[in-house]
Protein backbone atom coordinates (compact mmCIF):
# COMPACT_ATOMS: atom_id res chain seq x y z
CA UNK A 1 0.00 0.00 0.00
CA UNK A 2 0.90 3.40 -0.85
CA UNK A 3 1.76 5.70 2.35
CA UNK A 4 -0.26 8.58 2.89
CA UNK A 5 1.01 11.81 1.72
CA UNK A 6 2.29 14.18 3.90
CA UNK A 7 -0.76 17.39 4.21
CA UNK A 8 -1.46 20.75 5.92
CA UNK A 9 -1.16 20.70 9.70
CA UNK A 10 -2.15 24.28 10.55
CA UNK A 11 -0.95 25.82 13.11
CA UNK A 12 -1.50 29.46 14.97
CA UNK A 13 -0.07 31.34 12.26
CA UNK A 14 -1.14 29.52 9.36
CA UNK A 15 -4.84 28.82 10.26
CA UNK A 16 -6.35 31.64 8.59
CA UNK A 17 -4.74 30.92 5.32
CA UNK A 18 -5.76 27.43 5.43
CA UNK A 19 -9.28 28.30 6.30
CA UNK A 20 -9.69 30.74 3.66
CA UNK A 21 -8.30 27.67 1.15
CA UNK A 22 -11.40 25.73 2.42
CA UNK A 23 -13.56 28.40 0.64
CA UNK A 24 -11.40 28.76 -1.86
CA UNK A 25 -9.75 32.10 -1.13
CA UNK A 26 -5.80 32.42 -1.87
CA UNK A 27 -4.92 34.36 1.26
CA UNK A 28 -1.72 36.25 2.06
CA UNK A 29 -0.07 38.58 4.42
CA UNK A 30 0.95 42.31 3.99
CA UNK A 31 2.95 44.38 6.45
CA UNK A 32 0.83 47.50 7.63
CA UNK A 33 4.55 49.28 8.38
CA UNK A 34 6.37 48.51 4.92
CA UNK A 35 3.76 47.28 2.83
CA UNK A 36 5.44 44.04 2.09
CA UNK A 37 4.14 40.72 1.01
CA UNK A 38 4.41 37.56 3.78
CA UNK A 39 4.34 34.18 2.45
CA UNK A 40 4.85 31.73 4.52
CA UNK A 41 2.60 33.37 7.28
CA UNK A 42 4.27 34.84 9.74
CA UNK A 43 3.30 36.69 13.20
CA UNK A 44 5.47 39.79 12.26
CA UNK A 45 7.21 41.38 9.60
CA UNK A 46 10.70 39.30 8.71
CA UNK A 47 11.76 42.71 7.08
CA UNK A 48 10.79 44.91 9.49
CA UNK A 49 10.06 43.57 12.52
CA UNK A 50 6.24 45.27 12.92
CA UNK A 51 3.83 42.29 14.31
CA UNK A 52 0.44 43.95 12.94
CA UNK A 53 0.34 41.78 9.59
CA UNK A 54 -3.02 41.98 7.42
CA UNK A 55 -4.53 39.32 6.18
CA UNK A 56 -5.49 39.76 2.32
CA UNK A 57 -6.99 38.07 -0.65
CA UNK A 58 -4.94 37.27 -3.70
CA UNK A 59 -6.23 37.63 -7.44
CA UNK A 60 -4.76 34.18 -7.78
CA UNK A 61 -2.71 34.90 -10.46
CA UNK A 62 1.00 34.39 -10.88
CA UNK A 63 4.33 33.13 -12.83
CA UNK A 64 6.68 30.59 -13.27
CA UNK A 65 9.64 31.55 -10.61
CA UNK A 66 11.16 28.26 -11.55
CA UNK A 67 10.56 24.65 -12.35
CA UNK A 68 11.66 21.06 -11.96
CA UNK A 69 10.20 17.50 -13.21
CA UNK A 70 10.32 14.72 -10.48
CA UNK A 71 10.88 11.18 -12.35
CA UNK A 72 12.24 9.78 -8.88
CA UNK A 73 9.95 10.39 -6.15
CA UNK A 74 11.58 11.33 -2.33
CA UNK A 75 9.60 9.70 -0.51
CA UNK A 76 7.33 6.57 -1.17
CA UNK A 77 4.31 8.34 -1.03
CA UNK A 78 4.68 10.44 -4.51
CA UNK A 79 6.26 6.79 -6.17
CA UNK A 80 2.38 6.67 -8.47
CA UNK A 81 2.16 10.39 -9.16
CA UNK A 82 5.97 10.55 -11.03
CA UNK A 83 6.28 12.65 -13.66
CA UNK A 84 5.06 15.78 -11.75
CA UNK A 85 5.70 19.33 -11.98
CA UNK A 86 6.86 21.62 -8.56
CA UNK A 87 7.17 25.25 -9.25
CA UNK A 88 7.58 28.48 -7.86
CA UNK A 89 5.24 30.24 -8.29
CA UNK A 90 5.39 34.36 -7.83
CA UNK A 91 2.09 35.42 -7.27
CA UNK A 92 0.67 39.01 -8.66
CA UNK A 93 0.49 40.78 -5.22
CA UNK A 94 4.60 40.11 -4.66
CA UNK A 95 4.92 36.86 -2.70
CA UNK A 96 6.36 33.19 -3.81
CA UNK A 97 4.82 29.94 -3.06
CA UNK A 98 5.46 26.45 -4.21
CA UNK A 99 2.87 24.45 -6.06
CA UNK A 100 2.51 21.43 -8.25
CA UNK A 101 1.58 22.53 -12.00
CA UNK A 102 -0.97 20.95 -13.17
CA UNK A 103 -1.27 20.57 -16.82
CA UNK A 104 -0.72 17.90 -19.85
CA UNK A 105 2.95 18.08 -20.67
CA UNK A 106 5.29 18.76 -18.33
CA UNK A 107 8.10 19.16 -21.16
CA UNK A 108 5.80 21.89 -22.07
CA UNK A 109 6.88 24.11 -18.73
CA UNK A 110 8.49 27.50 -19.20
CA UNK A 111 9.85 30.15 -17.04
CA UNK A 112 7.93 32.81 -17.09
CA UNK A 113 4.31 30.99 -17.81
CA UNK A 114 1.38 32.51 -16.48
CA UNK A 115 -1.06 30.11 -13.99
CA UNK A 116 -3.82 30.52 -11.87
CA UNK A 117 -4.32 29.11 -8.70
CA UNK A 118 -6.96 26.27 -8.17
CA UNK A 119 -7.71 24.20 -4.67
CA UNK A 120 -7.48 20.35 -4.53
CA UNK A 121 -9.35 18.36 -2.10
CA UNK A 122 -7.48 15.87 -0.07
CA UNK A 123 -8.17 13.58 2.95
CA UNK A 124 -7.32 16.65 5.18
CA UNK A 125 -10.01 19.54 5.73
CA UNK A 126 -7.73 21.99 3.82
CA UNK A 127 -7.42 21.66 0.16
CA UNK A 128 -3.91 22.33 -1.35
CA UNK A 129 -3.35 25.27 -3.97
CA UNK A 130 -2.21 24.35 -7.34
CA UNK A 131 -1.40 26.25 -10.00
CA UNK A 132 -2.99 25.38 -13.69
CA UNK A 133 -1.60 27.21 -17.07
CA UNK A 134 -3.49 29.90 -18.45
CA UNK A 135 -3.18 30.34 -22.26
CA UNK A 136 -1.02 32.90 -23.85
CA UNK A 137 -3.01 36.04 -24.43
CA UNK B 1 44.53 25.98 14.39
CA UNK B 2 43.57 22.45 13.61
CA UNK B 3 46.10 20.41 14.86
CA UNK B 4 44.41 16.14 13.41
CA UNK B 5 42.13 15.55 10.62
CA UNK B 6 41.11 11.98 9.37
CA UNK B 7 38.46 10.23 7.41
CA UNK B 8 36.87 6.58 7.53
CA UNK B 9 36.81 4.60 4.57
CA UNK B 10 34.18 5.77 2.96
CA UNK B 11 30.90 3.41 0.79
CA UNK B 12 29.14 0.56 1.94
CA UNK B 13 31.14 -0.70 4.99
CA UNK B 14 29.38 -3.64 6.40
CA UNK B 15 29.04 -4.05 10.05
CA UNK B 16 29.76 0.22 10.72
CA UNK B 17 27.61 1.59 13.35
CA UNK B 18 27.18 5.50 13.71
CA UNK B 19 29.47 5.09 16.92
CA UNK B 20 31.94 3.05 15.36
CA UNK B 21 32.49 5.53 12.38
CA UNK B 22 32.61 8.32 15.02
CA UNK B 23 35.45 6.54 17.09
CA UNK B 24 37.38 4.73 14.22
CA UNK B 25 37.39 8.81 12.94
CA UNK B 26 38.76 10.25 16.00
CA UNK B 27 40.99 7.84 16.96
CA UNK B 28 42.94 8.12 13.74
CA UNK B 29 42.76 12.08 14.41
CA UNK B 30 44.29 11.69 17.13
CA UNK B 31 46.87 9.46 15.85
CA UNK B 32 47.27 12.13 12.94
CA UNK B 33 47.66 15.12 15.54
CA UNK B 34 50.23 13.01 18.13
CA UNK B 35 47.45 13.68 20.88
CA UNK B 36 45.80 10.93 23.30
CA UNK B 37 41.91 10.85 24.09
CA UNK B 38 43.44 12.14 27.71
CA UNK B 39 44.39 15.50 26.07
CA UNK B 40 40.53 16.23 24.63
CA UNK B 41 38.87 18.74 26.99
CA UNK B 42 36.24 19.48 24.10
CA UNK B 43 33.79 17.67 22.15
CA UNK B 44 31.58 18.65 18.90
CA UNK B 45 29.39 15.88 17.30
CA UNK B 46 26.97 17.03 14.56
CA UNK B 47 23.86 14.27 13.96
CA UNK B 48 22.99 11.25 12.57
CA UNK B 49 19.82 9.94 10.60
CA UNK B 50 20.71 6.36 10.32
CA UNK B 51 20.92 6.08 14.42
CA UNK B 52 19.32 9.55 15.19
CA UNK B 53 19.76 10.96 18.75
CA UNK B 54 18.98 14.14 20.52
CA UNK B 55 22.31 14.10 22.25
CA UNK B 56 24.63 12.50 20.03
CA UNK B 57 27.69 14.37 21.28
CA UNK B 58 27.08 12.88 25.18
CA UNK B 59 26.41 10.00 23.56
CA UNK B 60 29.52 9.95 21.62
CA UNK B 61 31.42 10.68 25.02
CA UNK B 62 30.01 7.93 26.72
CA UNK B 63 30.19 5.18 23.94
CA UNK B 64 34.42 6.25 24.16
CA UNK B 65 34.63 6.92 28.04
CA UNK B 66 35.79 10.50 28.07
CA UNK B 67 34.28 13.47 29.94
CA UNK B 68 35.43 16.62 28.31
CA UNK B 69 34.67 20.19 29.62
CA UNK B 70 32.79 21.56 26.56
CA UNK B 71 30.34 18.85 24.92
CA UNK B 72 27.50 19.73 22.88
CA UNK B 73 25.88 18.61 19.15
CA UNK B 74 25.14 20.83 16.20
CA UNK B 75 22.75 20.94 13.23
CA UNK B 76 23.33 22.40 10.15
CA UNK B 77 22.69 20.05 7.55
CA UNK B 78 26.26 20.71 5.17
CA UNK B 79 27.66 23.16 6.56
CA UNK B 80 27.77 21.76 10.14
CA UNK B 81 31.50 20.66 10.12
CA UNK B 82 32.87 23.87 9.18
CA UNK B 83 30.46 25.82 11.59
CA UNK B 84 31.86 22.40 14.15
CA UNK B 85 35.64 24.58 13.13
CA UNK B 86 34.57 27.88 13.53
CA UNK B 87 33.06 27.19 17.34
CA UNK B 88 36.05 25.49 18.43
CA UNK B 89 38.12 27.88 17.29
CA UNK B 90 36.38 30.12 19.40
CA UNK B 91 36.65 28.16 22.04
CA UNK B 92 40.41 27.69 22.43
CA UNK B 93 40.89 31.72 21.25
CA UNK B 94 38.68 32.06 24.54
CA UNK B 95 40.92 29.60 26.74
CA UNK B 96 37.90 27.04 27.67
CA UNK B 97 39.43 24.36 26.01
CA UNK B 98 42.69 23.22 25.22
CA UNK B 99 41.76 20.53 22.37
CA UNK B 100 38.38 20.47 20.73
CA UNK B 101 37.54 16.82 18.53
CA UNK B 102 35.14 17.96 16.10
CA UNK B 103 33.86 14.45 15.00
CA UNK B 104 30.82 13.44 12.35
CA UNK B 105 29.95 10.08 10.78
CA UNK B 106 26.78 8.14 10.17
CA UNK B 107 26.14 4.91 8.35
CA UNK B 108 23.82 5.85 5.86
CA UNK B 109 24.22 3.54 3.19
CA UNK B 110 23.87 0.07 5.03
CA UNK B 111 22.30 1.32 7.95
CA UNK B 112 19.45 3.02 5.99
CA UNK B 113 19.64 2.42 2.52
CA UNK B 114 19.69 4.90 -0.30
CA UNK B 115 16.19 5.83 -0.28
CA UNK B 116 15.58 5.76 3.19
CA UNK B 117 18.27 8.60 3.21
CA UNK B 118 16.87 10.75 0.54
CA UNK B 119 13.01 10.10 2.49
CA UNK B 120 14.61 11.06 5.21
CA UNK B 121 15.83 14.10 3.89
CA UNK B 122 12.69 15.27 2.62
CA UNK B 123 11.97 16.56 5.69
CA UNK B 124 14.26 19.68 4.91
CA UNK B 125 10.76 21.12 3.21
CA UNK B 126 8.21 23.07 4.79
CA UNK B 127 5.57 20.94 6.52
CA UNK B 128 2.53 22.79 5.20
CA UNK B 129 3.77 24.75 2.05
CA UNK B 130 6.34 22.44 0.52
CA UNK B 131 6.33 18.93 1.58
CA UNK B 132 2.39 18.27 0.37
CA UNK B 133 3.88 19.01 -3.41
CA UNK B 134 6.18 16.52 -3.21
CA UNK B 135 9.29 17.81 -2.47
CA UNK B 136 13.02 16.52 -1.55
CA UNK B 137 16.52 17.55 -1.80
CA UNK B 138 16.87 16.81 -5.45
CA UNK B 139 13.51 18.77 -6.85
CA UNK B 140 14.51 21.86 -4.42
CA UNK B 141 18.23 21.58 -6.00
CA UNK B 142 16.48 21.15 -9.70
CA UNK B 143 14.35 24.21 -8.98
CA UNK B 144 17.82 26.06 -8.54
CA UNK B 145 19.26 24.18 -11.36
CA UNK B 146 16.48 25.22 -13.60
CA UNK B 147 16.30 28.90 -12.68
CA UNK B 148 20.50 29.35 -13.33
CA UNK B 149 20.23 27.69 -16.78
CA UNK B 150 17.57 29.71 -17.36
CA UNK B 151 19.64 33.25 -16.04
CA UNK B 152 22.97 32.48 -17.41
CA UNK B 153 22.36 30.18 -20.30
CA UNK B 154 25.02 28.02 -18.68
CA UNK B 155 24.46 24.08 -20.28
CA UNK B 156 23.60 20.73 -19.44
CA UNK B 157 27.32 19.73 -20.93
CA UNK B 158 29.09 22.37 -18.02
CA UNK B 159 27.21 20.42 -15.23
CA UNK B 160 28.13 17.16 -16.57
CA UNK B 161 31.99 18.18 -16.85
CA UNK B 162 31.88 18.81 -13.08
CA UNK B 163 30.93 15.48 -12.13
CA UNK B 164 33.18 14.02 -14.68
CA UNK B 165 35.95 16.05 -12.92
CA UNK B 166 35.27 15.17 -9.86
CA UNK B 167 35.31 11.09 -10.99
CA UNK B 168 39.42 12.05 -12.39
CA UNK B 169 39.54 13.09 -8.58
CA UNK B 170 38.06 10.47 -6.72
CA UNK B 171 40.19 7.91 -8.79
CA UNK B 172 43.14 9.42 -7.15
CA UNK B 173 42.55 8.79 -3.71
CA UNK B 174 42.58 5.32 -2.18
CA UNK B 175 39.20 5.72 0.47
CA UNK B 176 36.45 7.15 -1.97
CA UNK B 177 33.15 5.65 -2.61
CA UNK B 178 33.36 6.04 -6.61
CA UNK B 179 36.66 5.29 -8.30
CA UNK B 180 35.92 4.34 -11.74
CA UNK B 181 35.71 7.17 -14.90
CA UNK B 182 32.85 8.27 -16.08
CA UNK B 183 32.36 10.29 -19.41
CA UNK B 184 30.48 13.58 -20.33
CA UNK B 185 27.93 11.19 -21.93
CA UNK B 186 27.32 9.04 -19.28
CA UNK B 187 26.51 11.87 -16.88
CA UNK B 188 24.37 13.18 -19.68
CA UNK B 189 22.45 9.85 -20.45
CA UNK B 190 22.21 8.50 -16.93
CA UNK B 191 18.43 8.80 -15.48
CA UNK B 192 16.76 11.84 -14.78
CA UNK B 193 15.89 12.05 -11.03
CA UNK B 194 14.31 15.96 -11.24
CA UNK B 195 15.23 17.67 -14.59
CA UNK B 196 17.63 19.18 -15.23
CA UNK B 197 19.50 16.79 -12.90
CA UNK B 198 20.66 13.46 -13.28
CA UNK B 199 21.61 10.49 -11.61
CA UNK B 200 25.07 11.63 -12.04
CA UNK B 201 24.64 15.41 -11.06
CA UNK B 202 23.52 14.08 -7.89
CA UNK B 203 25.94 13.15 -4.72
CA UNK B 204 26.37 9.75 -2.80
CA UNK B 205 24.83 8.09 -0.06
CA UNK B 206 27.63 6.20 1.97
CA UNK B 207 28.67 5.30 5.29
CA UNK B 208 31.58 7.16 6.70
CA UNK B 209 33.09 9.22 9.32
CA UNK B 210 35.46 12.08 9.39
CA UNK B 211 37.24 13.79 12.16
CA UNK B 212 38.86 17.29 13.05
CA UNK B 213 40.83 18.42 16.36
CA UNK B 214 41.00 22.18 16.93
CA UNK B 215 44.24 23.24 19.31
CA UNK B 216 44.83 26.21 21.19
CA UNK B 217 47.81 28.13 18.76
CA UNK B 218 49.96 27.46 21.94
CA UNK B 219 48.80 23.90 22.37
CA UNK B 220 48.83 23.51 18.50
CA UNK B 221 53.11 23.76 18.72
CA UNK B 222 52.86 20.37 20.34
CA UNK B 223 51.15 18.50 17.66
CA UNK B 224 52.64 16.72 14.73
CA UNK B 225 51.92 18.98 11.60
CA UNK B 226 49.04 22.14 12.76
CA UNK B 227 47.81 24.76 10.49
CA UNK B 228 46.39 28.27 10.72
CA UNK B 229 42.70 28.70 10.07
CA UNK B 230 43.43 31.81 8.60
CA UNK B 231 39.59 33.95 7.99
CA UNK B 232 36.17 32.04 8.83
CA UNK B 233 32.39 33.00 8.26
CA UNK B 234 28.93 32.25 7.82
CA UNK B 235 25.94 33.60 5.77
CA UNK B 236 22.52 32.62 6.21
CA UNK B 237 19.09 33.83 4.49
CA UNK B 238 16.50 31.03 5.01
CA UNK B 239 15.88 27.35 5.12
CA UNK B 240 13.05 26.30 2.89
CA UNK B 241 13.73 26.32 -1.12
CA UNK B 242 10.14 28.95 -0.94
CA UNK B 243 11.72 31.40 1.13
CA UNK B 244 14.87 31.81 -0.66
CA UNK B 245 15.77 35.52 -1.58
CA UNK B 246 17.14 34.50 -4.60
CA UNK B 247 18.13 31.24 -6.48
CA UNK B 248 21.04 32.58 -7.83
CA UNK B 249 22.48 34.24 -5.41
CA UNK B 250 23.08 32.48 -1.64
CA UNK B 251 24.65 33.41 1.85
CA UNK B 252 28.06 31.96 0.47
CA UNK B 253 28.64 35.23 -0.47
CA UNK B 254 28.61 36.95 2.82
CA UNK B 255 30.26 34.04 4.53
CA UNK B 256 33.30 34.18 2.04
CA UNK B 257 33.21 37.62 2.47
CA UNK B 258 33.92 37.50 5.82
CA UNK B 259 36.43 35.00 5.51
CA UNK B 260 38.86 36.45 2.79
CA UNK B 261 38.20 39.70 5.16
CA UNK B 262 39.73 38.48 7.83
CA UNK B 263 42.47 36.86 6.25
CA UNK B 264 43.24 39.91 4.07
CA UNK B 265 42.81 37.25 1.04
CA UNK B 266 40.86 36.94 -2.66
CA UNK B 267 39.70 34.35 -4.68
CA UNK B 268 42.73 34.77 -6.63
CA UNK B 269 45.13 34.11 -3.75
CA UNK B 270 43.19 30.56 -3.16
CA UNK B 271 45.26 27.50 -4.27
CA UNK B 272 42.94 24.71 -3.93
CA UNK B 273 39.17 24.67 -3.18
CA UNK B 274 37.11 22.42 -1.27
CA UNK B 275 33.71 23.17 -2.08
CA UNK B 276 30.67 21.84 -0.93
CA UNK B 277 29.08 19.71 -3.87
CA UNK B 278 25.90 18.31 -2.81
CA UNK B 279 24.92 18.35 -6.94
CA UNK B 280 26.86 20.05 -9.58
CA UNK B 281 24.62 22.58 -9.30
CA UNK B 282 25.84 23.43 -6.11
CA UNK B 283 29.04 23.86 -6.52
CA UNK B 284 28.32 26.00 -9.82
CA UNK B 285 26.12 28.77 -8.25
CA UNK B 286 28.46 28.75 -5.54
CA UNK B 287 31.85 29.19 -7.26
CA UNK B 288 29.95 32.16 -9.02
CA UNK B 289 28.19 33.65 -6.22
CA UNK B 290 31.60 33.77 -4.21
CA UNK B 291 33.38 35.19 -6.92
CA UNK B 292 35.69 32.67 -7.90
CA UNK B 293 34.17 33.05 -11.18
CA UNK B 294 32.80 35.95 -13.47
CA UNK B 295 28.81 34.95 -13.66
CA UNK B 296 27.74 31.71 -16.58
CA UNK B 297 31.39 31.25 -16.54
CA UNK B 298 32.12 28.44 -13.59
CA UNK B 299 30.61 26.00 -15.86
CA UNK B 300 33.01 27.61 -18.75
CA UNK B 301 35.67 26.47 -16.79
CA UNK B 302 34.65 23.36 -15.90
CA UNK B 303 34.42 21.97 -19.01
CA UNK B 304 38.06 23.47 -20.43
CA UNK B 305 39.17 21.62 -16.89
CA UNK B 306 40.18 24.55 -14.47
CA UNK B 307 38.53 22.32 -11.66
CA UNK B 308 41.12 19.61 -12.50
CA UNK B 309 44.70 19.09 -10.94
CA UNK B 310 46.89 21.56 -12.82
CA UNK B 311 43.74 23.96 -13.36
CA UNK B 312 42.90 27.49 -12.47
CA UNK B 313 41.59 26.27 -8.99
CA UNK B 314 41.74 22.91 -8.18
CA UNK B 315 38.53 21.67 -6.30
CA UNK B 316 37.21 18.89 -4.21
CA UNK B 317 40.82 16.78 -4.93
CA UNK B 318 39.04 14.34 -3.13
CA UNK B 319 36.64 13.74 -5.28
CA UNK B 320 33.56 15.82 -3.08
CA UNK B 321 30.22 14.24 -2.09
CA UNK B 322 29.72 13.60 -5.95
CA UNK B 323 32.34 10.86 -5.80
CA UNK B 324 34.15 10.51 -2.77
CA UNK B 325 31.25 10.28 -0.73
CA UNK B 326 28.59 11.78 1.23
CA UNK B 327 27.99 10.19 4.96
CA UNK B 328 25.97 13.82 5.91
CA UNK B 329 27.95 16.06 8.01
CA UNK B 330 30.77 13.82 7.67
CA UNK B 331 30.39 14.82 4.21
CA UNK B 332 31.01 18.29 4.67
CA UNK B 333 33.98 17.19 6.73
CA UNK B 334 35.67 15.77 3.99
CA UNK B 335 36.71 18.93 2.46
CA UNK B 336 37.98 19.97 5.33
CA UNK B 337 40.25 16.24 5.92
CA UNK B 338 41.10 17.18 2.46
CA UNK B 339 41.84 20.75 2.20
CA UNK B 340 44.74 20.01 5.56
CA UNK B 341 46.39 17.22 3.19
CA UNK B 342 46.84 19.58 0.59
CA UNK B 343 48.25 22.39 2.50
CA UNK B 344 50.49 20.07 4.67
CA UNK B 345 51.77 18.16 1.23
CA UNK B 346 50.41 14.77 1.87
CA UNK B 347 47.96 14.45 -0.62
CA UNK B 348 50.05 11.85 -2.82
CA UNK B 349 49.11 11.75 -6.38
CA UNK B 350 46.36 14.52 -5.83
CA UNK B 351 48.66 16.84 -4.62
CA UNK B 352 48.39 20.60 -5.93
CA UNK B 353 51.95 21.63 -6.06
CA UNK B 354 53.28 23.70 -3.25
CA UNK B 355 49.87 24.37 -2.11
CA UNK B 356 49.76 27.63 0.60
CA UNK B 357 46.29 28.62 0.47
CA UNK B 358 43.04 26.36 0.80
CA UNK B 359 39.51 27.24 0.41
CA UNK B 360 37.22 25.18 2.55
CA UNK B 361 33.17 25.94 1.99
CA UNK B 362 29.94 23.75 3.24
CA UNK B 363 26.37 24.29 2.33
CA UNK B 364 23.32 23.25 4.89
CA UNK B 365 19.60 22.94 3.80
CA UNK B 366 19.00 24.24 -0.16
CA UNK B 367 22.18 26.58 -0.33
CA UNK B 368 20.32 27.74 3.38
CA UNK B 369 23.38 27.83 5.61
CA UNK B 370 26.76 28.44 4.92
CA UNK B 371 30.26 28.65 6.49
CA UNK B 372 33.76 29.13 4.77
CA UNK B 373 37.21 28.88 5.85
CA UNK B 374 40.35 29.84 4.91
CA UNK B 375 43.12 27.86 5.81
CA UNK B 376 46.94 28.40 5.35
CA UNK B 377 50.38 26.71 5.98
CA UNK B 378 51.73 27.51 9.38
Amino acid sequence: MTPAKPLPKPTAETLPFWQAAAQGKLFFQRCTACARAQFPPANHCPACGNRALQWQESAANGSIHSHTTVHRAPTAAFKDDVPYVIALIDLDEGFRMMMNWRGSDPASVRIGDRVSVVFEANASPWPLPQAVPVPAQ
Amino acid sequence: MISGVANTRVGEIAGSSCMSLHEEAARAALDDAGLQWSDIDGVLCAYSLAEPHPMLASAFCEFVGIHPNVCTALQSGGTTACIMVMLAESLVATGQCRHVLCVTGDNRATGMSRDGAVAALAEFGHGQFERPYGIGIPPAYGLVAQRYLHEYGATLEQLAAIAVEHRRHAARHPDAHKREPISLDDVMRSRVISSPLRLLDCCLVSDGGAAVIVSAADAGRDTRAPLKVLGMGQGHTHEHIVAAPSLTDFGCKQSSQRAFAQAGLTPADIDVAQIYDSFTITLLVELESMGFFERGQAGVAALAGELGLGGKLPCNTHGGLLSFGHSGAAGGMFHIVEAVRQLRGEADVRQVKDAQTAFVHGDGGILSAHCSLILGRS
